[in-house]
C-alpha cells in the first residue's frame, strides 16, 4: 500500500471493522442472534432484511445506542467497547439516521458546528466551519451552500448536510440507515455518486435497505438478515435479485405475479371530462376521462404530483369536482359524500395510510369496522355489537395474516406492513364493486408488497373494477390490464398492457407523445 | 437478569402512571404545608381540619358530595368534548344558561305536579346548556372559529344575560317592589325542589350524576355515536375517509358537552339554592364548577367513571378548605392558592405522563425497526409478572 492510509478528509481510515457473535435480546424477542458482520475500507456492505429482521438493532449496537448482551466488536483487529454515540464518533464511526437530526431554523454551517467546541473558545468560528464544509463538499462532490438555511433545502440536500456533519466529525465508517427511503429516484442517483466517491477515498460504508435494485446497484457485498439471524454474506456480483429476495423472505418470491385470465365485464366506474382544483390553486385535474370495467385493473402511471392525489380524492368524494361527472355502475354519483359512495360498495386504499386509513389510537378491531361501524351486524339500534365486532376482527386477522398480539392492540403499535394489511382487510373483505388503490405498496417491505399485489389480483378475479394509482412503474406494469398516463392533471394516453413498455410510458410521463417526438426508427 | 429488571421497571412505571395524580395531589399539599408554616400555622392541624371538613361527619361528607355533583356533571360533558378533540372552556356559561332555562320552567308551570316540573326543568337545563355549547360548535365546524375563544366569550354573554334577566324579566316580584331590588328570582315551590336523599343537603342530583356517568361511559364505548365521536377526535382525516361526517360530530360533541354543564346549572337551582341569584359574576352562581369540572375530568383521565372519584376529591377539597379556614384562621387567599396548587400539580403530572408515554412509545417503535410483537409480549409478560 503505497498511498497513505489517510482519507481525503485527513482522518485515518478504518481498515476493518468486525462484529462477532452479536446477540441482543428484547423482552419477548431475540433481535440479534449471534450475528457476525464485517466491513472493510473501500467497500459498500449492504445489510438487507425485512422490517423487524434486526438490521437497525445491529447498527444501533455498532453506533453505541444499544449494548449487546453477547459478542464483541473489533476495530482494525483490536477489541473496542462502544458504549455511546460519542465513543462511536471518536472511533470514526458515523451514522446517517432515517430521520434527520437538523435544526430547521439554522444554517448548514450552524448545524454542522452544533455541539462541537469552537476553535475560538466562546466566540463562534462559523467562517472556519464554512470553509471546511466547502473543502469537504469539493472532495466528495457534495453540492451544498454552508450559508443556506435547512428549511430551504430539499430532503436530498438535507441528507447531504447529515453526511457532511458526519465527515466533519471525522467519520471513516459511515452507517446509512435506509437513506433512500425518503429520496426521489434522481436524488438516489446523486446519493450513489457521493457514496462511490467516498468509497474511492477509502471510507467504509454500511448501507441498510430493503430495496433490492439499490443494493444490487451500489454494494460490493451483501449480508441478509432474517428474524434476527444472519442468513449469509456474499459478494453482490455473485447474487441476483431473485436470490436475495428469497433469502430475505425465506421462500420463493414472485416478481411477476400470476394474473390469470379474467373476463372483463361491464363498466363499473366512469369519469367523464372531470376537472377539479388542487390544494396549491393550480388546476388539479383537467378533462379526465377514464373507464374501469369489472375484472379489470386500470393502472394510472405518472410522476408524483401530476394529479394522482386529486384523482383518488375526486373519485372517493373527498374533493369537489368543478366540471364533469363520475358514474358508478351507471349511476351519476358526482358530488356524493364519501359515506354515500362507501354504501355503494366503493372501497379505498388511501395513499397516506397512517393519516387517512387508520386511527392510531383505536384498536385493531375498532379499525376493522371503520367503514361499516354504523351497519349491521356491528351496530344494532345505535349500539355497538361488541361480540360481532370481535368475531369479525378475529376472522380478518386470520384471513389477512395480520401480525398483531391481539385484536385489542392499538393500531399505532403495528408495523407499516401490518397496518396496510388491516386497511386491506377492511376495504377488501366487504366484497367491493370498485376499488381505488393509491400507492398501495409504498414503503412496504418485499413480503408485504407481494401480499398486497396478490390481494388486488384476487379482487380482480372476483370481478372488482380496480383503479390502481401508483408511481412505481414496475408495479403498474406487473398488475395493470390497461395503463393511463397522467401528466399535469391530464390523461396523456391510455395504452394496453401489451403495448406498454417502460420507455413509452416514461416519455408519456414526461409529457411527450412518443409518436410526435420520434417518428424515426 | 437484565431482562427481569426491565420487566420490573416496566411494571413499576405502569403503577406510577396510575398513582401519579395521587402523588401530585400529595405533593401539592406538601407545598401547601410549607406555605402554612410560613403563616405560623401547624400544617398537621390545618390538614386535619380539612379532612374533618370534608369527611369528618355524615353531614360533612354530604356537603362534599353536594359540591362534587356539579363538578361531575360538567366533567362528564368534558369527557365527551375532549374525546372529540374539542376544548370546551364554556362550562360556566353553559351552567348559567341551563339554570335560566330550568328556572323559567320552574317558575312558569306552577300548576303542574312536582315530578313533572322537575323532569321538564332538568330537560330544559340540558337543552339550554346544549344550545350554549352548540353555538360555538357550529362556529367551529362550519366557520373554523376557535372553540376555546368562542366558548370563553359565550361565558361572558351568559353572565350578562343572567344579570339582565334577574334584574328585569325574571326578578322576584317581591324584590321588584323593594328599593333594594336584589337581583334574584322568586323561590321555587317546595314541591319542585329536588328530593333529599338523606337528612342532609344531599339531593337527588348526585344520584342522577352518577347514573349519567355510567350512561356517558356506555355512550362513548358502546354506541355507534360514541365510536364516531372518538374517531373524529383521534383522526378527523381517517374519519372523513371512512364516511363519517366530521363537522356534524364536532357540533354534537360540543352540544352534548354544554348540555351536561346546563344540567349541572339546573341541579344547582333545583337541589341547592332553590332560586337563581347573581352577584354579577359567573362564579357567584357556579362556584367555578364550569372550570373545576375540566380539572376533575382531566384528573379522571377523561374517563366518565374515573371522573366520579375525581369530582369527589375536588368537592372534598372545596368543602374541607372552608373548614380549615375557619379552624386555623388562614386567609382565604391561601385556600385558593391550595386549590390552585392541586390543579397545577395534577395537570403538570398529566402532561409529564403523556410525554413519558410518548417517549416510551417512540423508543419501543424504534426498537428493532418497529417490532410490534416485542411491545405486545412485553406488556403481556409484565402483566403476568404483576
Amino acid at each position: 500500500m503505497t498511498e497513505s492510509n489517510r482519507l481525503a478528509s485527513g482522518r485515518a481510515r478504518i481498515d476493518s471493522l468486525e462484529m462477532r457473535g452479536i446477540t441482543k435480546r428484547f423482552p419477548g424477542v431475540l433481535a440479534n442472534d449471534h450475528i457476525d458482520f464485517d466491513v472493510h475500507f473501500g467497500e459498500v456492505h449492504a445489510l438487507l432484511g425485512e422490517n423487524g429482521a434486526g438490521k437497525s438493532t445491529l447498527m444501533r449496537i455498532l453506533y453505541g445506542l444499544y449494548h449487546p448482551d453477547q459478542g464483541e466488536i473489533l476495530l482494525n483487529g483490536r477489541p473496542v467497547i462502544i458504549s455511546s454515540p460519542t465513543d462511536a464518533i471518536n472511533l470514526g464511526i458515523g451514522m446517517i439516521h432515517q430521520h434527520f437530526m437538523l435544526v430547521q431554523s439554522m444554517t448548514v454551517a450552524e448545524n454542522v458546528a452544533l455541539g462541537l467546541p469552537s476553535s475560538r473558545g466562546l466566540l463562534t468560528d462559523l467562517d472556519r466551519v464554512s470553509k471546511r464544509i466547502v473543502e469537504l463538499a469539493e472532495i466528495y462532490s457534495l453540492k451544498i451552500d454552508p450559508s443556506a438555511y435547512i428549511w430551504q433545502l430539499s430532503v436530498g440536500q438535507q441528507q447531504r448536510v447529515e453526511i457532511i456533519k458526519a465527515l466533519y466529525r471525522g467519520a471513516a465508517l459511515l452507517i446509512l440507515d435506509e437513506p433512500t427511503a425518503v429520496l426521489t429516484p434522481q436524488e438516489v442517483d446523486e446519493l450513489f455518486i457521493i457514496m462511490r466517491q467516498m468509497v474511492k477515498d477509502g471510507h467504509a460504508l454500511i448501507f441498510i435497505s430493503h430495496k433490492l435494485h439499490e443494493v444490487v446497484a451500489i454494494s460490493n457485498r451483501v449480508t441478509v438478515l432474517r428474524d434476527g439471524r444472519k442468513i449469509g454474506t456474499r459478494p453482490t456480483s455473485e447474487t441476483t435479485k431473485q436470490d436475495l429476495a428469497n433469502w430475505m423472505v425465506g421462500r420463493e418470491i414472485s416478481f411477476a405475479p400470476d394474473r390469470g385470465n379474467v373476463e372483463r365485464g361491464e363498466i363499473r366506474l366512469k369519469l367523464d371530462q372531470v376537472c377539479c382544483g388542487s390544494d396549491r390553486g393550480t388546476p388539479g385535474l383537467c378533462d379526465v376521462g377514464l373507464e374501469v370495467r369489472s375484472g379489470e385493473i386500470l393502472g394510472v402511471a405518472g410522476v408524483s404530483g401530476n394529479g394522482q392525489c386529486e384523482l383518488a380524492e375526486t373519485v372517493t368524494g373527498l374533493r369537489k369536482i368543478t366540471a364533469g361527472r363520475v358514474v358508478l355502475e351507471g349511476e351519476d354519483v358526482t358530488g356524493l359524500a364519501p359515506g354515500e359512495l362507501t354504501d355503494r360498495m366503493l372501497s379505498y386504499i388511501p395513499e397516506e395510510r397512517m393519516r387517512d386509513g387508520m386511527i392510531r389510537e383505536f384498536t385493531v378491531a375498532e379499525n376493522m369496522i371503520l367503514r361499516e361501524h354504523h351497519k349491521r351486524p356491528y351496530s344494532r339500534f345505535g349500539f355497538l355489537a361488541l361480540s360481532d365486532i370481535s368475531t369479525h376482527a378475529e376472522k380478518l386477522i386470520a384471513q389477512f395474516h395480520v401480525k398483531t398480539p391481539s385484536r385489542e392492540t392499538l393500531a399505532k403499535n403495528l408495523s407499516g406492513g401490518n397496518i396496510q394489511k388491516v386497511v386491506l382487510a377492511r376495504e377488501l373483505s366487504r366484497s367491493p364493486r370498485v376499488i381505488i388503490a393509491a400507492q398501495p405498496t409504498r414503503g412496504l417491505d418485499i413480503g408485504a408488497t407481494e401480499y398486497v399485489r396478490e390481494q388486488l389480483l384476487e379482487q380482480r378475479r372476483a370481478g372488482a373494477a380496480i383503479l390502481l394509482i401508483s408511481e412505481d412503474l414496475d408495479e403498474i406494469l406487473a398488475l395493470s390490464d390497461r395503463i393511463a398516463v397522467i401528466y399535469e392533471g391530464r390523461v396523456m394516453d391510455i395504452v394496453s398492457r401489451e403495448a406498454a413498455t417502460p420507455q413509452k410510458l416514461g416519455l408519456l410521463m414526461a409529457g411527450v407523445h412518443p409518436e410526435e417526438s420520434a417518428p424515426a426508427t | 437478569m437484565a431482562m427481569k429488571k426491565l420487566l420490573q421497571s416496566e411494571w413499576v412505571s405502569r403503577l406510577v402512571d396510575v398513582l401519579l395524580p395521587v402523588f401530585a395531589a400529595l405533593a401539592a399539599l406538601f407545598v401547601g404545608a410549607v406555605m402554612l408554616l410560613f403563616l405560623k400555622v401547624n400544617p398537621i392541624e390545618a390538614y386535619k381540619a380539612l379532612w374533618d371538613g370534608a369527611f369528618g361527619s355524615s353531614n360533612a361528607f354530604a356537603e362534599t358530595l353536594v359540591k362534587a355533583t356539579p363538578l361531575l356533571l360538567v366533567a362528564l360533558g368534558i369527557c365527551i368534548s375532549f374525546r372529540a378533540d374539542v376544548i370546551n372552556i364554556g362550562g360556566e356559561g353553559q351552567m348559567i344558561v341551563g339554570a335560566i332555562f330550568a328556572t323559567w320552567v320552574g317558575l312558569t308551570f306552577t300548576g303542574l305536579p312536582g315530578w313533572l316540573v322537575i323532569t321538564l326543568a332538568m330537560l330544559a337545563g340540558f337543552a339550554g346548556g346544549g344550545i350554549w355549547g352548540g353555538i360555538p360548535g357550529l362556529l367551529k365546524a362550519y366557520f373554523n372559529v376557535n372553540e376555546i375563544l368562542s366558548t370563553v366569550m359565550m361565558n361572558a354573554i351568559a353572565v350578562q344575560l343572567m344579570n339582565f334577566l334577574l334584574r328585569g324579566p325574571l326578578i322576584d316580584p317581591a324584590q321588584a317592589e323593594l328599593a333594594s331590588k336584589i337581583p334574584q328570582t322568586a323561590r321555587l315551590l317546595e314541591a319542585f325542589q329536588l328530593p333529599r336523599l338523606i337528612p342532609t343537603r344531599l339531593h337527588l342530583g348526585a344520584l342522577i350524576a352518577v347514573i349519567l356517568a355510567v350512561l356517558v361511559y356506555i355512550l362513548l364505548w358502546r354506541t355507534t355515536l360514541g365510536y364516531r365521536i372518538r374517531a373524529v377526535g383521534q383522526n378527523p382525516h381517517a374519519s372523513r375517509y371512512a364516511g363519517i361526517k366530521v363537522q356534524r360530530h364536532v357540533v354534537l360533541a360540543l352540544l352534548l358537552s354544554g348540555a351536561f354543564a346546563g344540567l349541572a346549572g339546573a341541579t344547582q337551582v333545583f337541589g341547592v339554592n332553590y332560586r337563581m341569584i347573581t352577584d354579577g359574576s359567573a362564579s357567584g352562581f357556579t362556584g367555578s364548577a364550569g372550570f373545576n369540572g375540566i380539572v376533575a375530568a382531566l384528573f379522571g383521565q377523561l374517563h366518565p367513571i374515573l371522573s366520579i372519584p375525581a369530582s369527589i376529591l375536588f368537592g372534598a377539597l372545596l368543602v374541607g378548605a372552608n373548614k380549615m379556614q375557619r379552624v386555623v384562621q388562614v386567609p382565604s387567599a391561601l385556600i385558593i392558592a391550595l386549590n390552585g396548587l392541586v390543579v397545577v400539580f395534577v395537570v403538570s403530572s398529566e402532561v409529564w405522563r403523556r410525554r413519558r408515554q410518548k417517549r416510551r412509545l417512540a423508543a419501543a417503535g424504534q426498537d428493532d425497526e418497529s417490532s410490534p410483537h416485542a411491545g405486545g409480549e412485553k406488556s403481556q409478560q409484565a402483566e403476568t409478572d404483576a
